[in-house]
């Protein structure tokens, strides 16, 4: 896009293919004996151990549902209360507070189902959105997907690829790698993307 | 790789990842899968059914019958905002008539579907995984329906955001102390959160569909609505993350959204409104019609697309024992409802029994005893294990529950309000056409949506299929548990395809 950058494709990675997340594991295994780091498998179903031998972990989920699920909180609390006019003549002087059937303008226990849906509601909101932020959906093309067999990841082979950005990285010497433990295929993926 | 042919597992016959892709897949994938209805055969006569060639297949026609009932349901729709609600048969003293008894019913049904996408995950029940989808999208269609019952009985629907706290010149606000509005908090969270957690559950299958698609147009559609999803290990963790997140929160909201709808009752003073076992009872009876539904759904779908190998008998088999489970504590939630009239000592409580039960006095008796055969008697024949699995058998208790579960309501609403506190305003409640064509325009809704739905969605989870495979080959919770690499053995011993 800009002048003087190198846009032509670069080497993405190394995707080899393995038809059982048995394979798929112990390959990623010997990967990361071997001192690779920058890798990622894609899999037709979620395989359980696979980011541990990685050495992948996030758990920023959580915190987001738990940020998500107290704003919800904060929001339903706030809404009611400055809607009942609970802070009439102090916080809101120009509010007006409606006596409703002689019930406290603070009725508390009559808060909490609104208060409990709002913090549903942003939990959902804060987890399928921290889903897609961290996962960076929704993204219409990634260099894997030039890869020949990347259309059978979402079906019934498992793919690892080892990332070029890796500093050990060196083709040759990972297809060696990736054959030896049963790759049924091995591609060298190039991309344009991010130079 | 599961080589499995005992009828009692969860997944039956010969299986891989690859054939599991194109059982359900296809029925989206390829239209050969939509086989025409076999003639009918009337006196040795054969009568074909009159559909155009392409569109003849059973569940085209369900579309289009369902096609048929939704435009009676714009009509009701349109002569109603036209008109005003006096077209209904509400009027004083049933304020409440069809229009809630029908919502209540439609919400309720749809309880089952997060009842079986998040109870059941958080419990890690497997069997699951084959009844969810569907059982969401119809969790979706139900509240979709169930929505527009109170929005037209506002009688101005044009001004439905006043239900929402918005800021505004008169300084109004909504009355939060009132259980409708509670209502209007909870129905529109749960359709939200139920949308949600549906389409995160679509977005790998939506990938798998992209991936097996023939058409430039299809792979585009599929392309954009799989959000760019890569089957990513990273993404798979917090994937996971976020769905026992969201099946975290489900589950208090589901239980919620309908003690919420008790309360719409149990909160008034009405002769048999004002109970405390209205709650429990409610949702109990939510999950009973739901179940109910899902089984009313699964048996066609499985006919129709030879499914048979996903949803088995052992599926029906705890479907119906759940059924059967909750159909006792709506029972109990009966019982309780009888013992407390008698306990209170309240004449208007105790009034509004014999006005449930007298069958030759009581204005009502006839739905009363037609619930207690619909929704108590009927559903005990579950209790049998042969009758558990046998479809006719079960279609015709599933329909049983359903129609005993509308009952339920209708005694509910429209008796307690026709005898209240004041014998001058008693009165009876007569539905009218556009009551009915409204009630029956939903049901054709709610089928046109589920028959769309089947056609265009993969109406069975397949990555979920997937790791039940892996699950019952390793018999195991997972997929793959530890670091240490398989012995060859094993994974030679899985034949692949």
């Amino acid at each position: 896009m800009s002048h003087g950058r190198d846009t032509s494709p670069k080497p993405y990675g190394t995707v080899a293919c393995f038809a059982t997340p048995e394979e798929l594991i112990e390959a990623t295994q010997a990967a990361r004996n071997a001192g690779y780091k920058e890798m990622d498998a894609y899999t037709p179903v979620p395989v359980h151990g696979l980011t541990d031998v990685m050495g992948f972990k996030d758990n920023r989920l959580h915190y987001g549902a738990l940020a998500g699920g107290t704003a919800g909180f904060a929001v339903g609390v706030i809404l009611e209360c400055f809607t009942s006019g609970v802070f009439t003549g102090t916080l809101q002087p120009w509010a007006y507070a409606h006596n409703v059937g002689g019930k406290p303008l603070l009725s508390w226990p009559m808060f909490i189902p609104v208060t409990f849906e709002c913090i549903i509601l942003l939990t959902a909101f804060s987890v399928v959105g921290g889903l897609f932020a961290l996962s960076g959906m929704p993204k219409p093309h990634h260099p894997v997907f030039n890869a020949e067999q990347f259309f059978r990841a979402s079906q019934d082979r498992y793919l690892l690829c080892i990332e070029a950005k890796d500093p050990r990285y060196a083709k040759d010497q990972v297809q060696r790698l990736m054959e030896e433990y049963g790759a049924e295929s091995v591609e060298h993926g190039m991309t344009s993307e991010g130079y | 790789m599961s080589q499995t042919h005992d009828p009692e597992s969860l997944l039956t016959g010969t299986h891989t990842e690859a054939t599991i892709d194109t059982a359900i897949a296809d029925v989206v994938l390829d239209s050969s899968r939509h086989k025409p209805v076999k003639p009918i055969r009337i006196a040795g006569r054969e009568i074909n059914i009159p559909a155009p060639p392409g569109l003849n297949s059973p569940l085209y026609l369900m579309i289009g019958f369902g096609f048929l009932f939704t435009n009676l349901m714009l009509v009701a729709i349109t002569t109603l905002i036209f008109t005003g609600i006096g077209i209904w048969g509400n009027n004083q003293p049933t304020g409440w008539g069809f229009d809630i008894v029908n919502f209540v019913w439609w919400i309720g049904i749809g309880h089952a579907g997060t009842l079986i996408s998040a109870i059941l995950l958080l419990l890690r029940q497997k069997w699951r995984n084959s009844i969810n989808r569907f059982a969401e999208a119809m969790t979706i269609f139900a509240v979709m329906c169930a929505g527009l019952y109170p929005l037209l009985h506002t009688g101005r629907p044009w001004v439905a955001y006043w239900l929402f706290p918005y800021p505004n010149t008169l300084g109004m606000w909504p009355n939060f102390r009132s259980p409708l509005v509670w209502d209007v908090f909870a129905v529109s969270t749960y359709m939200t959160v139920s949308i949600l957690f549906w389409f995160v559950g679509l977005i790998p299958d939506f990938a798998t569909l992209r991936d097996r698609a023939k058409l430039r147009a299809t792979q585009m559609v599929f392309g954009v609505l799989s959000m760019g999803w890569k089957g990513s290990a990273k993404d798979w963790v917090r994937y996971e993350h976020a769905s026992l997140i969201l099946a975290g929160i489900s589950t208090p909201l589901v239980l919620s959204v309908h003690t919420i709808v008790s309360f719409d009752f149990a909160m008034g003073i009405v002769p048999g409104w004002n109970v405390t076992i209205f709650p429990p009872y409610f949702v109990a009876g939510a999950v009973f019609a739901g179940f109910a539904m899902v089984i009313t759904l699964a048996i066609p779908l499985r006919k129709w697309y030879g499914l048979e190998d996903f949803i088995t008998m052992k599926h029906f088999d705890w479907m119906a024992k759940i059924m059967l489970a909750t159909g006792l504590i709506v029972l109990y939630g009966y019982v309780c409802e009888v013992f407390y009239a008698w306990y209170s000592g309240t004449p208007w409580e105790v009034g509004l029994l014999w006005n449930r039960w007298e069958i030759d006095k009581a204005p009502y008796s006839w739905a009363f005893w037609m619930l207690i055969l619909t929704n108590g008697v009927i559903p005990q024949l579950m209790w049998f294990p042969k009758l558990r699995r046998n479809l006719p058998v079960l279609l015709a208790v599933s329909t049983s529950v359903s129609i005993g579960m509308w009952f339920e309501r209708y005694v509910i609403i429209p008796i307690g309000l026709t005898r209240d506190y004041l014998p001058s305003s008693y009165g009876y409640y007569t539905p009218t056409f556009w009551d009915f064509a409204m009630f029956f325009g939903t049901i054709g809704f709610f089928l046109f949506l589920i028959g769309m739905f089947i056609r265009f969605l993969p109406s069975i989870n397949m990555f979920e299929m997937k790791e039940l495979l892996h699950q019952l080959k390793h018999g195991n919770g997972h997929v793959h548990t530890t670091h240490e690499p398989v012995t060859t053995a094993e994974t030679e011993a899985a034949p692949n395809a």
